[in-house]
């Protein structure tokens, strides 16, 4: 026994040596953190139309998959919100005040969006979260942030999320529905009714099928081949060369960057003729980058995002669109993708619904994103109701062909 | 060398600073704080589990998320679809992957070298994808919401701190007889296992039985640890019960000491405050990111670079150890 | 479609991609062999062949150019590497030296997305990408490219090992390191020479995959993953047994998932593994015991 506690003791020492760290860290993460510094107005430049915001600053959490497979969603998500706030905060602020966005990373991960949202609702105590990018680590706070009566305003466009509808919890992406829905239609104008469908490994891919299966039964289109690939898989020839034995009259493929690029490329050396037809997830130019000449031909349902430069003058969404891709190019290089879209609706209807709720006071903002009204985001046009909190109809997308290397809108 | 006395004076201050560190995230009453915790100790419970498996069984796992997730599964199955209380969902757990362990377990151990790790490397990633493929068992991509909190007859751990208390409680016993396995007659078969099988083989020990043992041991303590999980956050899909977790576990046991019941605690506790540290740290540099990733594997490699036995050899690295220096230079 | 054509499709896909899993399964049984460790960061050579190559053909360098300088860039790294992470732990257990690979997998990773953002990347195809029509189906020439590559490297590793005095000293060393030592072959030499080399396969694999697989700073692992599979199932320690182990687990999944359901293919390839395993514990190839 003595020896046990010989070999005990400094171990006990070791532990507590971890354990200043924890407080020490404890300690670290509790201590105010320096304020931003309200921007004044910048000498030379022409003055803002607000006053430069004063006092406290408006904190809004926002949580993205900045790492881990889904980081090509979070990263612009959060390049994102680095922009509008400096624009905001350069144009008055937030109720007169500052706006503050603490971003977190929840490295693609359930777990870690929870801590991450503990921390957030009852740390840093936001007045609302925005985010995450995936449908996981969505459903992993949703009963949280309804009990804590925190809103929460999701970047994920899996079902779930907002049906049913819970009181404190929306979502800005046009859903998988709409999406899957744009894409019948267009079989249903072409007269196909045998459809090959591939999907990528995860919650994205896994909702388009589920969507697919039922609109299909519908509509009584066959689904005479589906496969699955995996978010790091590198070939899908084999699943591709089984579609082709199955004779389809039309492939749908559903996931986001990289898999669908080499889909097309298999495709395309497989010798596959008939029209591949690809989600909203390859809205971007990557898409077209990485998937090169097979890329040309391809059709997809998108948001108005990608063809800003090619909607009618008068269309309602112009005006937003132009001035966001034209600032995010300007401060990024590339235009923004969906999901970068994602977070400006996101962040816009919160900031707007402050000013609505006229103070920073959760459950009015919550009142105030409800009643939200012909919102122009970058996604379509916002209308959310007790009833839906989605908020998007199926104009929200345009139908886009890929033609030489270019986005058109086909409409 | 430091004198007597003064190692006394640390030893017992450094059992109040434990004492407090415990109790912090219950007075402090921060749910980011108690969430941190009881993930630590949930890791901690695998830990000392596959601490014992790589310490003194010397056998390497890079599945034990795998056993991890099964048991998240079967609380999260049992509990929301069949109604059956979260006890008995976490004992059917516990059976599952028992079983699981001693299929795999036993051919693999009566090899030598690392068949064990090539084994259970397969398993992780066959769960991985049974995980997200019968979608009718497990949800999918999409998991499983609103598990109930869990609850043993009238007593419910609905808070984080209730959650906390009963993390702890499961830790306690769990060194307790970690203790006792290491201390007792099968555990000093083990620890002669570590040395020289064949030693230990001569003297009688029945080698793959020994290792067996203590590889399900590990596997379902895992599972309970999924269990808990489960039960706390109240919602699973398959992403933590990757590869990379297992490897991550693996990392937890020897950063802290895979020889020693306290060092895969020490592990976990540090794994975990680093990430979150290094994280916090990194929101508050704009337009930058995974700059945490970079410096979490430098530091990674630092520790063991400096404290190839791990944590717990910090003490005796720096003279406080029971030994009085002894070891110094080994 | 006819069957024929089909069954000729998967094979050669499963050929293609298993292949690229050997390679990297060869790059991990060199450093085994010479150290005992399997290095977590294998894949993140791959990983990191392809993106400098994409970095530098971007810079306006001509193709070839960047290739080379990429596989030199990642060579380099590889001796870093073993400098800073491997060299310090001498003496200590297996298990410490790999997760310091783990450590520098995580580093690697972590600055390729710092350096390059988050979206994968692609380098353009080395001689057209006009597929090479075969049966019903087809391939692309790329992946011609990467079988080559695949089968030099390779070959190339079995002669050196067989026929340089270098070579032999390594594989003296893998024997045993005491003898070789009196022998006069400096084991830190063999140490780091394995790095290199299997920095070079890497590396190679990962520019010339690229252009078809296209290449991203998460996909490291994924490559360590199946490399290690490979050479697990083909004898840990034989580097024919990696690539043959590479090949039967690409053969395997890509017709499990033609025949059977892609969604499983991957577990049922592991299934087959764990089999192969079960029923010849020493792997594909005999490992000759010294």
């Amino acid at each position: 026994m003595k020896s046990a506690t010989k070999k005990f003791v400094p171990v006990v020492t070791a532990v507590c040596l971890v354990g200043v760290v924890v407080l020490a860290f404890c300690l670290a993460g509790c201590p105010p953190k320096p304020q931003p510094t309200p921007p004044g107005p910048v000498p030379g430049a022409p003055t803002p139309a607000k006053p430069a915001p004063s006092g406290e600053p408006v904190k809004i959490g926002a949580i993205f998959s900045v790492t881990g497979p889904a980081s090509p969603l979070g990263d612009p998500e959060k390049k994102t919100v680095e922009l509008l706030v400096d624009q905001i905060n350069e144009n008055g602020g937030v109720l007169g005040r500052p706006l503050e966005v603490i971003v977190k990373d929840d490295k693609s991960e359930p777990t870690e969006t929870v801590l991450a949202t503990k921390d957030l609702i009852e740390g840093e105590e936001v007045v609302a979260v925005i985010g995450p990018s995936r449908t996981p680590t969505t459903m992993a706070i949703k009963d949280y942030c309804q009990e804590q009566e925190v809103p929460l305003v999701s970047c994920a466009a899996g079902k779930l999320i907002t049906d049913p509808v819970v009181s404190y919890v929306f979502a800005v992406p046009q859903t998988n529905a709409l999406a899957v829905q744009a894409c019948f239609d267009y079989l249903d104008r072409e007269g196909i009714d045998k459809v090959g469908f591939i999907y990528v490994a995860n919650s994205y891919g896994e909702d388009g099928y589920n969507n697919a299966k039922a609109i299909a039964a519908e509509q009584g289109v066959e689904l005479v081949a589906v496969e699955t690939f995996g978010g790091e898989d590198t070939d899908m020839t084999a699943q591709l060369t089984k579609i082709k034995a199955a004779n389809p009259e039309a492939i749908i493929c559903w996931g986001t960057n990289p898999g669908p690029a080499i889909v097309c490329k298999n495709a395309q050396t497989l010798g596959i003729e008939v029209p591949i037809l690809q989600s909203h997830g390859v809205a971007n130019m990557k898409f077209i980058e990485l998937a090169g000449d097979a890329a040309n031909g391809i059709q997809l349902p998108a948001g108005r995002l990608i063809v800003y430069d090619q909607i009618a003058a008068d269309d309602p969404q112009k005006e937003v669109l132009d001035k966001f891709a034209a600032d995010y190019k300007a401060k990024y290089g590339n235009p923004p993708n969906t999901f970068a879209g994602h977070a400006y609706d996101a962040l816009w209807i919160t900031v707007k619904a402050l000013e609505q709720a006229g103070e920073a006071d959760r459950a009015k903002l919550r009142d105030a994103i409800e009643k939200t009204e012909g919102f122009v985001g970058t996604a379509g046009i916002f209308n959310y109701s007790p009833e839906d909190h989605n908020g998007l109809t199926a104009d929200a997308f345009a139908w886009v062909e890929i033609v030489d290397g270019a986005w058109k809108l086909t409409e | 060398m430091v004198g007597k006395r003064v190692t006394k004076i640390i030893r017992i201050v450094g059992l109040v600073v434990f004492a407090a560190v415990v109790a912090a995230p219950l007075l402090l009453g921060s749910a980011y704080l108690t969430t941190s915790a009881v993930l630590i100790g949930i890791h901690a419970i695998i830990a000392v589990g596959l601490g014992l498996l790589m310490g003194y069984a010397g056998q390497v796992s890079l599945g034990h998320a795998a056993f991890y997730g099964i048991g998240a599964y079967c609380s999260a199955i049992l509990t929301t679809r069949f109604g059956l209380p979260p006890l008995a969902a976490m004992a059917a757990g516990i059976l599952v992957t028992g079983l699981i362990a001693i299929v795999l377990g036993a051919p693999a151990l009566r090899l030598h070298g690392h068949y064990l790790a090539m084994f259970t490397l397969g398993l992780g990633i066959i769960a991985q994808i049974v995980f997200n493929q019968a979608r009718g068992l497990t949800g999918g991509f999409s998991g499983i919401a609103s598990i109930p909190r869990f609850s043993i007859g009238r007593f419910t751990a609905d808070t984080d701190a209730e959650a906390y208390l009963l993390v702890l409680a499961v830790l306690a016993m769990v060194i307790i007889m970690a203790y006792n396995l290491v201390n007792s007659r099968p555990g000093r078969a083990l620890r002669a296992l570590h040395e020289s099988e064949i030693a230990a083989s001569t003297c009688g020990v029945d080698v793959a039985r020994a290792k067996l043992q203590v590889f399900v041991l590990s596997a379902v303590l895992a599972s309970v640890a999924g269990s808990l999980y489960a039960h706390f956050i109240t919602f699973i899909s398959p992403d933590p019960f990757g590869f990379g977790f297992s490897v991550e576990l693996m990392v937890m046991v020897v950063v802290g000491g895979a020889r020693s019941v306290w060092g895969p605690v020490a592990g976990a506790a540090l794994f975990t405050v680093l990430a979150q540290f290094l994280q916090k740290a990194g929101e508050r540099i704009p337009y930058v990111d995974a700059l945490d990733t970079v410096l979490f594997g430098v530091v990674l490699v630092i520790v063991v670079i400096f404290l190839q036995r791990g944590l717990v050899s910090l003490p005796d690295r720096l003279g406080l150890g029971a030994d009085h220096g002894q070891k110094q230079g080994a | 479609m006819s069957l024929v054509d089909q069954l000729l499709q998967y094979l050669l896909t499963g050929i293609s991609v298993g292949l690229v899993y050997g390679l990297v399964g060869l790059g991990i049984t060199i450093i085994f062999n010479a150290t005992g460790i399997i290095n977590f960061a294998q894949g993140e050579f791959v990983m990191l062949g392809g993106m400098i190559a994409v970095a530098l053909v971007s810079i306006g360098l001509p193709l070839w150019t960047a290739v080379v300088l990429a596989v030199v860039a990642v060579m380099v790294v590889a001796l870093l590497l073993e400098r800073l992470a491997i060299r310090p732990l001498r003496g200590a257990s297996v298990i410490t030296l790999i997760i310091a690979t783990i450590g520098a997998s995580l580093v690697l990773q972590g600055g390729a997305k710092l350096i390059w953002g988050p979206e994968a990347v692609k380098l353009p195809a080395f001689s057209g990408e006009t597929p090479i029509r075969i049966g019903g189906g087809g391939i692309n020439p790329q992946r011609l490219w990467v079988m080559g590559v695949a089968a030099l490297g390779v070959v190339g590793v079995q002669l050196f090992f067989k026929y340089t005095l270098i070579g032999k000293a390594m594989r003296a060393c893998a024997i045993n390191q005491a003898a070789a030592r009196l022998a006069g072959i400096s084991a830190a030499h063999m140490v780091r020479l394995s790095f290199a080399m299997s920095a070079v396969l890497a590396a190679l694999g990962g520019v010339v995959l690229t252009p078809v697989a296209l290449m991203q700073y998460s996909q490291g692992t994924h490559y360590t993953l199946t490399g290690f599979l490979a050479a697990v199932v083909g004898g840990l320690g034989s580097g024919l047994g990696a690539v043959l182990g590479g090949v039967m687990l690409g053969i395997v999944e890509s017709l499990s998932a033609g025949f059977i359901s892609s969604g499983y293919s991957k577990a049922i390839a592991l299934v087959v593994a764990l089999i192969v395993l079960w029923w010849r514990p020493e792997g594909l190839v005999r490992r000759r015991r010294p």
